[in-house]
């Protein structure tokens, strides 16, 4: 099994920063956002991010919440097996007519955004839902979906892992293609 | 971390291990947030049709075991033998192969038969789910009890539980000791010697005639139904003198030295073995143990379903 590195921990920050100053420019001072992280491994990423754009935005106090997808996802009858849940973190007042930026690690299939978009709509109905993923698997997709914040972008077979890898986690941080062969 | 349950069926706690248990925990933690929402429901058996088979009377635990089908988005079908071919001398095995005949995936059952819903599993091809077989065990009750004093108590493990009142035609005595045991708490038994089955210490259970004995020893109190419907002879001289000696009230618990929480699984006789004041008292969890119902039937139907049956 070879790694190959994606991101070094350096060029991680970077991309952090600069997705931060994205997510700043369309949405200035956060009034009406909500930061949401997808559980298991999206969370990382978006706790980074939230306490970025918070010290970067002094005095604002961005609301921020973890959605769960394991009950909504179209595979866990198929794997034999059930997926362990996630605990759901959606203690902030509401998403009614808020944006929504929903971060994940890593898009492939997006099915897992598929499953995290119909667990989202059942704490209401937000008014707008974007997608920032910290790599973009092109060409990868089985459904119809697209992000509108992109880290990296980066062609893979199938064959192939990326895994985003955490201090607080992993022990480390950096983005890795991971050959199996 | 597990994520698998060990068995493929849920007839009785006995073939459940200390992990497995604590899987159904975890999970019925996160069922627990899912229906305490706004939007209650979670799509994730909504391929799955489930038959509820009741051969015997339930409220709570039809009710406790439909609502979590319904919120797991499974199909639901309600069938209790009082209306049904099984008057007309229809057998369980025809009965039931009928029902799964028309593509149903999973089957809850009641029966008043010991073992019925193990001969199930013998003979066909559906997931089964024991919800009471007649002195037998009833799973999900004794899951949901451990549940709720892990909830109150933060653990099981080295709790005191006493388990008062009918012991003998008790599903959910014999299924609350296993389940205790194997999270590692402390199991006593009470009640009038003719309702205490004869080799029940061999379980390993601590035996106690003297009710104050027993809540002064215990941290739970577990209190059971006297199951008049089950007995074909007298076990004690009148319900009056039953409750004289083993009738939790409000000034039998005042008098105990530590405030002990107090369980049952329902339906209650108030004024039997236990006084309104205490069933309503701070000290009863008992409609905490309803709401926990819910949560730990989503957890076992969800983690059984997730396993195919051809595997």
């Amino acid at each position: 099994m070879k790694r190959k590195v994606l991101l070094s921990s350096k060029q991680l920050e970077l991309t952090l920063d600069r997705l931060c100053h994205q997510l700043i420019e369309n949405h200035d001072n956060f009034k009406d956002t909500v930061i949401i992280g997808l559980q298991p491994r999206g969370v990382y990423l978006a706790r980074r991010l939230h306490k970025k754009l918070n010290s970067l935005l002094k005095n604002t106090k961005i609301p921020y919440g973890e959605v769960d997808t394991t009950f909504y996802r179209d595979d866990f009858r198929s794997k034999g097996h059930p997926i362990a849940p996630q605990s759901m973190n959606m203690d902030f007042v509401t998403i009614e007519n808020k944006n929504v930026v929903l971060v994940d690690d890593v898009l492939h299939t997006g099915r897992t955004i598929r499953a995290g978009l119909d667990a989202l709509l059942d704490f209401g109905r937000p008014k707008k839902v974007e997608l920032l993923v910290l790599i973009d698997r092109r060409f990868s997709r089985h459904l119809p979906i697209q992000p509108d914040y992109v880290g990296k972008k980066i062609d893979t077979i199938v064959s192939q892992n990326v895994k985003a890898e955490w201090k607080e986690a992993d022990g480390s941080d950096g983005v890795w293609l991971i050959m199996n062969d | 971390m597990k994520t698998a349950l060990s068995v493929k069926h849920l007839i009785g706690i006995k073939d459940l291990s200390a992990p497995d248990i604590e899987l159904i925990f975890s999970t019925a933690d996160n069922f627990k947030s899912v229906i305490n929402r706004p939007i209650k429901k979670v799509p994730s058996l909504r391929d799955v049709t489930i038959a509820n088979i009741f051969f015997e009377n339930s409220t709570r635990t039809r009710i406790s075991f439909e609502l979590a089908e319904r919120r797991l988005s499974a199909d639901v079908l309600n069938f209790s033998a009082s209306s049904s071919s099984v008057k007309k001398g229809e057998t369980l095995i025809d009965t039931v192969n009928n029902i799964l005949a028309m593509k149903v995936d999973m089957v809850v059952m009641r029966h008043s038969s010991t073992g019925a819903c193990k001969f199930l599993t013998d003979n066909i091809d559906a997931v089964v789910v024991n919800a009471g077989d007649g002195t037998h065990e009833h799973p999900t009750q004794a899951l949901l009890d451990a549940f709720s004093i892990r909830e109150k108590h933060g653990k099981v493990k080295g709790m005191k539980v006493a388990i008062i009142g009918d012991i003998l035609h008790s599903r959910v005595a014999l299924s609350n000791i296993f389940c205790l045991q194997t999270l590692g708490a402390e199991v006593m038994v009470c009640g009038p010697p003719t309702l205490i089955p004869k080799y029940i210490s061999s379980l390993g259970v601590k035996v106690e005639y003297n009710l104050m004995k027993a809540l002064e020893w215990c941290d739970v109190a577990n209190m059971l139904r006297i199951q008049l419907e089950r007995q074909d002879i007298k076990y004690f001289p009148s319900t009056r003198e039953y409750t004289m000696q083993y009738g939790l009230t409000k000034q039998r618990l005042d008098s105990l030295k530590k405030k002990i929480t107090v369980m049952h699984p329902g339906p209650i006789n108030r004024g039997v073995e236990i006084t309104s004041d205490v069933a309503d008292s701070a000290q009863s969890i008992i409609l905490d143990q309803v709401e926990n119902g819910v949560a730990v039937r989503m957890a076992v139907l969800y983690l059984l379903a997730a396993k195919q049956p051809e595997e």
